[in-house]
């Protein structure tokens, strides 16, 4: 005989003043098999809880329902409370009166009525609850970090170092992601690559990491502390093991002049090639697309140059098949393509250049030393021009969010610019000027103040070509009146934006996206790093647009994250997993076809002497997710989930 | 006699997207319709089509289906087994001469509190329109059939 326990919280006024509690608690003390029907103001204080343990131990209770908040709120809570009172914690079920009752309706009656029927419907469900006990489940202690730029090497470096095995993949062919494109880093100054290069060193040379450059997550499969990955190592052309590193074959490589992407196309590098000076690891690529041997058949010369014999032009894509127990996803951002703004004259005045570029221009490692000058002549510009919000905040065209740095780096660049070009004149067009952060907002004010750039608070309508000088013509809407600047060169802010395939990997690894393509978190507030799969965390600007401190932090915390995962051998999953009836199972394997996770089995029957009976389904409760897709498609209703039983559910409609 | 009809719906969500969606509307304090009683489960993937029919023969007038959005699913594929079951199943609900206007089916994610409330007042008002769902109390009563309501 069922002896259910009733506990209606009034959540302060945020039930009470809605649904009628009283009326509620004498309503369902008449319902078939409930023995306790009581109200409270917070059953999850303290003594709340305390009086839930008193009445499950007074009243021998064999079930327990909260009727509260969500489940998703505090089912835990109370499940631990039921464990703590003796009652096997799956015999607890949640009533939720206030997210999708009290606090969405305004009718009393109506909400009250409501309210009823939720909780009946939820007592005539855990009336046919089963005990349940969670699943132990192992966790291989070793993390794969997506993505070699700031945050990835972050994450990688902070696991490396607390002591657990790490796998790095980078898709380039060395470490260093955007940040290692960068001048010097706001608001201190200091250069990009004099803090990042040391970093990338240290990853390459911990013994607990194994750096894959040039490669790519091909696959992943399973689940939290059991992940199947698998990568593709593509063939540099160059073996890795053998290679010095010596430059020998960059030298002599006749092709000299394809456009280099690491310096956005302002500098040139050869076929085979590393992408800057301080990669790591220092090994080049081949750039199969480029390469005149594999466009027609001849050259070698790099093979020639090679005193160690270290490339192979035979070399095949090679997968490397792992075992891994959590994931950092830390794949990174791209900067919006800023053709879309014709007006800006993008792609059709060299002078007008991005953010990124200026970045290539100042930075001493970059094609011009340092020295900014002009792409069209080389001659330095005397009047520069910086755009903020090129595509960012903009609906129409663009993204409808703040890309968060812009209004950072364009006070860098034009202090910069500043210090490198004394007679210059800078002007910058912003909406706003959001500088938010440590030492920010003196920045942006140093730039104004000590470095003489003028803020124009505006947007830019043109920008055309006359007499040799780029004319800008926008808007002061502080001054009410349109302005016209003739400058040298136009710097465009562009936005941040999603890597180009970065929904199609959202996709391979089974994380969730927002509308533009960045990754979304498991609670924006609450669980900022958890991806929506559990066992991957998120780091960088993968997630949203975020400066080089912010990303660190995430790095970080995905980290520990990772660690406090890795810190016992074994994990509990509830034990919402489907099981075979083997005696009525008909072996049509329908289930098997469902399975996302391929979790069902075959599992032979066999007699005394060894021969096969049947063949029947057998779920493998480790790899079985509990989604319950196998049991709808069960012809013969062979197959049930823990939790959500056919049973329960019918009894939870009936009661509606 | 100018009561409204007040319909009885029953929800079939997911708990990874839809229930928490119409968490999301209520933490957002949205007002909706109270006429949709939910019944939470893993996945879309779970909703077997003897569910709706018992609902319907239960005294339902109407059933609303939500999940995930296609692609988002936290299972993966389980809304797209429950989509073409249901593109399946609205067939034979039109065979049976129920209409199919009783059945909706819909997608909400977690971020969708807003869609939720507006979802939940549409249909609704949808059932409202389409009134009471009495065939299979007509059916039971003309044939004595020992159904049990």
């Amino acid at each position: 005989m069922a002896k259910i326990g009733v506990f209606i919280c009034h959540c302060g006024e945020n039930i009470a003043s809605k649904v009628d509690c009283t009326k509620l608690a004498a309503a369902i003390g008449e319902h078939p098999g409930v023995a306790v029907s009581v109200e409270y103001k917070y059953f999850c204080s303290e003594p709340g809880q305390e009086s839930v343990k008193k009445a499950i131990r007074d009243n021998n209770l064999t079930g327990v329902i909260i009727a509260a908040c969500s489940p998703r709120m505090h089912e835990a809570t109370f499940r631990k409370v039921c464990a703590e009172a003796g009652l096997n914690p799956y015999l607890c079920e949640i009533a939720n009166i206030r997210e999708q009752c009290s606090w969405v309706h305004t009718d009393k009656d109506m909400a009250t009525e409501k309210a009823m029927d939720i909780t009946r419907s939820m007592i005539e469900k855990v009336k046919r609850n089963n005990k349940l006990q969670p699943i132990e489940v192992p966790v291989t202690r070793r993390a794969l970090v997506i993505g070699g730029g700031v945050a990835g090497i972050q994450a990688a470096l902070d696991i490396a170092n607390a002591g657990q095995e790490v796998v790095l993949v980078e898709r380039e062919p060395s470490l260093g992601g955007h940040m290692s494109q960068l001048s010097e880093t706001f608001p201190t100054l200091d250069c990009s690559q004099c803090i990042l290069t040391p970093r990338m060193v240290e990853v390459a040379q911990h013994p607990k990491i194994r750096l894959l450059t040039y490669a790519e997550v091909e696959h992943v499969d399973g689940f939290i502390g059991n992940f199947k990955v698998k990568i593709r190592m593509k063939s540099r052309y160059v073996n890795r093991d053998v290679c010095t590193g010596c430059g020998d074959c960059m030298v002599k490589c006749p092709v000299k002049k394809i456009s280099s992407e690491f310096d956005c196309g302002l500098g040139k590098r050869t076929a085979i090639y590393t992408p800057f000076a301080q990669s790591v690891p220092n090994i080049p690529v081949i750039d199969k697309a480029s390469c005149i041997y594999f466009k027609n058949g001849k050259c070698k010369t790099c093979m020639k140059s090679c005193q160690i014999n270290a490339i192979n032009f035979d070399m095949q894509d090679e997968f490397i098949d792992l075992e891994i127990g959590a994931i950092v996803v830390a794949t990174g951002f791209q900067i919006q393509n800023t053709a879309g703004y014709g007006e800006y004259g993008y792609g059709k005045y060299p002078d007008v250049i991005t953010g990124l570029q200026f970045e290539r221009l100042a930075t001493a490692s970059g094609p011009t030393s340092g020295k900014i000058l002009r792409p069209s002549d080389g001659k330095e510009p005397e009047t520069v021009v910086f755009i903020q919000c090129a595509g960012s905040r903009d609906p129409s065209k663009g993204v409808r969010y703040c890309s968060k740095i812009c209004c950072m780096y364009t006070a860098k660049h034009a202090m910069l610019y500043a210090h490198k070009v004394h007679h210059g004149k800078s002007h910058v067009f912003y909406m706003d000027i959001r500088a938010a952060g440590k030492g920010y907002d003196e920045f942006t004010r140093r730039t104004i103040e000590e470095d003489d750039a003028s803020y124009v608070r505006g947007r830019v309508s043109k920008v055309w070509l006359e007499n040799g000088k780029l004319m800008v013509r926008g808007v002061d809407t502080l001054l009410g009146r349109p302005v016209t600047i003739p400058a040298d060169m136009v710097v465009l802010a562009t936005a941040m934006v999603p890597q180009p395939n970065a929904i199609e990997f959202a996709k391979t690894i089974g994380i969730a996206y927002d509308e533009y393509g960045y990754y979304n978190e498991a609670h924006l507030k609450l669980r900022p790093v958890e991806s929506s799969s559990a066992g991957i965390f998120l780091a960088g600007a993968c997630q949203s647009p975020k400066d080089i401190p912010d990303s660190i932090a995430q790095a970080s915390a995905s980290a520990s994250k990772v660690l406090a995962l890795f810190s016992k051998e074994t994990l509990e999953r509830e034990p919402v997993v489907a099981s075979t009836n083997e005696a009525t199972c008909a072996g049509c394997w329908g289930c098997v076809l469902a399975c996302p996770y391929n979790a069902i089995e075959q599992k032979d029957i066999l007699d005394r002497s060894g021969r096969i009976i049947k063949s029947v389904a057998s779920v493998n409760p480790g790899l079985c997710q509990g989604c319950g897709t196998c049991v709808t498609f069960c012809r013969s209703n062979s197959i049930d989930l823990a939790g959500f039983t056919e049973k329960q559910i019918f009894a939870e409609m009936m009661a509606l | 006699m100018s009561e409204t009809f007040e319909p009885k719906i029953i929800a079939f969500v997911c708990t990874y997207c839809t229930y928490a969606g119409a968490d999301l509307a209520g933490t957002s304090r949205l007002k909706y319709a109270p006429n949709v009683r939910l019944i939470r489960l893993p996945c879309t993937g779970r909703i077997s089509p003897m569910f709706i029919l018992k609902a319907l023969q239960k005294g339902a007038d109407g059933i609303l289906i939500s999940g995930c959005h296609p692609g988002d699913c936290h299972f993966t594929h389980g809304n797209y087994h429950a989509r073409r079951r249901w593109m399946v199943f609205r067939s034979l609900l039109d065979f049976m001469g129920i209409s199919t206007e009783r059945v909706k089916f819909s997608w909400i994610s977690a971020a969708e509190g807003g869609k939720f409330a507006d979802l939940i007042n549409n249909v609704t008002e949808d059932i409202r329109k389409l009134g009471p769902f009495d065939q299979y109390k007509e059916l039971i009563r003309e044939t004595e059939a020992p159904a049990t309501l």
